[in-house]
């Protein structure tokens, strides 16, 4: 899979009150996350993200809460994927269990509209704007067999049919 | 191996397990609350299992939101009362029998030594305090394990910290913790299991261990440990309602990492906006006024927790700009309050007493911050926004330093009220 967009940046610690605030957690609508996606790091985010963008942060991206809806509201407001220098695991498992593309990249030094490239099967990012190439940390072969069965409900249907 | 490494290995089935190994684990104990268990609710019923895995193996806990704080809330409370209904479900906790999910579960003795138990909360870690592996996944491993009582796991790393020497007065298993994630950083564990032992932690009471454990997730731990002894038998004991197990480390265990604490070094401490990490002596930050003190959640909600409160405040007045929100943790723990007179003494300083709720702790209701408002409180996270306005402040601190604070209308250690 090849992932191309246009990069939000934002920091290191990113965590999941930042990424959907618990205020708007009495629902679990996709859409309603949505439209507060990332409002405590950046209030007018909601507003300029443009389906196919990509998200580009530092280091534990999504600490804190154990909440789906973080990785549900980035995926429903058309972020195609995340790349971060390192992600926090609950946020990492909710994820691939969901079916947002994540990526590891602890080197890069992506900015703020850069365009990147990303080739999910040979775990290489390209930086299109400043002609560099990353490598992106290579997925677990189970966590591939999650992504392959289409998340973690299809794999979990497979496997009591078994 | 680790206590974490035997635990995940006899749940896989295996003699042995290392770190880094992906495992398929069996479950004893799942839980998920008024807004992690909507999602794992309808990602359950994709699955077309025809029944859940074992209706005394799960719980469902409306807490957060709860009691329901308006329409939206009461929906997804009404979501996880009627799955119960439909699914018998054992351990459905209607208001006015519930609590915060990790002071009830505990309490109630529905999670134990041993155990695997995995919840649709981060704070899931709390159980490592009673020799559990146990750890926070999102809503969809909830559904999964529900059908099938089992989960993946990844074999954390172990990292241990060791704390010796005597505790200073005022602190408690709060400042520990609260001191370890400022030192190693909110991502200083991150994917490990954090082991706490030596013999500040063999002499700690549980309620404190169960405050330590369940801030693991601030330093990015998967889980926090302790190894059960004496203190963890005489606490399960009369609770249990099935057989546990005590599992301890080889000598020869394995650790990526090792850290040692001298506890007299240790004094009250307070984390600072906008990181759990960002910890200073609390004596070091007398200029700070507040707004508001909120003395409970899972991490400081228990009985002892309120004791130490209502000692500092006891014939004092909460000072005139602040609120004091006190929450008992549970329903057990708020009789015992009444009881023991703590409840008196909260409303004759001037605070409120309320329900249990994880309410303002997340910003959801019941004492929520105002644009420019400053907290301090005895919860886990002080996020940009966490309780209520994104340019309000938290202060995190222990019970005494909280309640010491309330009097002094700034952040205070109860040396000050000469004590």
């Amino acid at each position: 899979m090849i992932f191309k967009g246009k990069v939000w940046k934002f920091g290191d610690d990113i965590d999941t009150d930042a990424i959907i605030p618990a205020r708007y957690l009495n629902t679990s609508d996709p859409k309603e996350l949505a439209s507060h996606v990332m409002e405590d790091a950046d209030k007018d985010f909601p507003g300029k993200v443009k389906p196919g963008d990509i998200i580009v942060a530092g280091k534990n991206f999504g600490c804190g809460s154990s909440r789906e809806h973080a990785p549900i509201a980035i995926k429903a407001a058309g972020v195609q994927a995340v790349v971060a220098k390192s992600f926090a695991r609950i946020f990492y498992r909710n994820a691939f269990n969901i079916g947002l593309p994540i990526f590891e990249s602890p080197d890069s030094d992506i900015d703020e509209g850069d365009e990147l490239e990303i080739d999910a099967n040979a775990g290489v990012i390209k930086n299109i704007t400043k002609s560099k190439e990353y490598k992106a940390k290579p997925i677990p072969a189970f966590m591939q067999e999650l992504i392959s069965a289409g998340g973690l409900i299809e794999w979990t249907k497979k496997k009591i049919k078994g | 191996m680790t206590i974490t490494e035997k635990i995940l290995a006899a749940h896989a089935g295996k003699k042995e397990v290392a770190p880094g190994e992906l495992i398929n684990a069996k479950v004893d104990f799942l839980l998920a609350n008024d807004i992690t268990a909507p999602i794992a609710i309808s990602e359950f019923k994709k699955i077309g299992a025809k029944d859940v895995f074992d209706r005394e193996r799960i719980a469902l806990i409306p807490d957060h939101f709860a009691p329901q704080k308006d329409i939206k809330a009461a929906e997804q409370c009404k979501l996880l009362k009627d799955f119960s209904k439909e699914y018998q479900l054992s351990h459905y906790f209607e208001i006015g029998r519930m609590g915060i999910e990790h002071a009830l579960l505990p309490e109630q003795g529905l999670v134990l030594p041993g155990d695997l138990i995995i919840g649709a909360d981060s704070h899931t870690c709390t159980y490592g305090a009673l020799g559990a592996f146990s750890t926070g996944v999102g809503s969809t491993d909830v559904a999964a394990a529900m059908a099938t009582g089992e989960c993946w796991f990844k074999v954390p790393e172990s990292m241990k910290f060791i704390y010796f020497g005597k505790l200073n007065k005022w602190v408690t298993g709060k400042d520990l913790i609260l001191y370890t994630i400022g030192d190693i950083g909110v991502d200083g564990a991150l994917y490990r299991a954090m082991e706490f032992e030596g013999e500040t932690i063999r002499a700690l009471p549980m309620h404190a261990r169960l405050t330590m454990c369940n801030m693991a997730i601030e330093a990015g731990g998967k889980s926090g440990i302790i190894v059960p002894d004496e203190i963890t038998e005489a606490y399960v004991k009369e609770r249990a309602k099935r057989p546990y197990k005590f599992y301890t480390s080889d000598k020869d265990a394995t650790y990526v990492e090792i850290k040692e604490y001298d506890c007299s070094k240790i004094p009250p401490t307070v984390s600072c906006p906008h990181l759990p990490s960002n910890t200073k002596p609390a004596a070091e930050l007398q200029d700070v006024r507040i707004d508001q003190v909120v003395i409970g959640s899972c991490t400081n909600g228990r009985l002892e927790d309120l004791r130490e409160a209502a000692a500092v405040i006891k014939g004092r007045k909460v000072h005139p700009d602040v609120r004091m929100i006190v929450i008992p943790a549970t329903q057990r723990i708020y009789l015992g309050a009444v009881k023991e007179g703590l409840v008196e003494i909260f409303i004759d300083a001037g605070a409120v007493v309320s329900t249990p709720t994880c309410g303002p702790c997340l910003g959801g209701h019941m004492g929520i911050l105002a644009k420019g408002e400053r907290a301090l409180a005895t919860t886990n996270r002080n996020f940009v926004g966490r309780m209520g306005h994104p340019e309000s402040e938290v202060y995190l601190s222990n019970p005494a330093v909280a309640a010491a604070s309330a009097v002094m209308g700034r952040i205070a250690v109860p040396d000050e009220l000469g004590l």
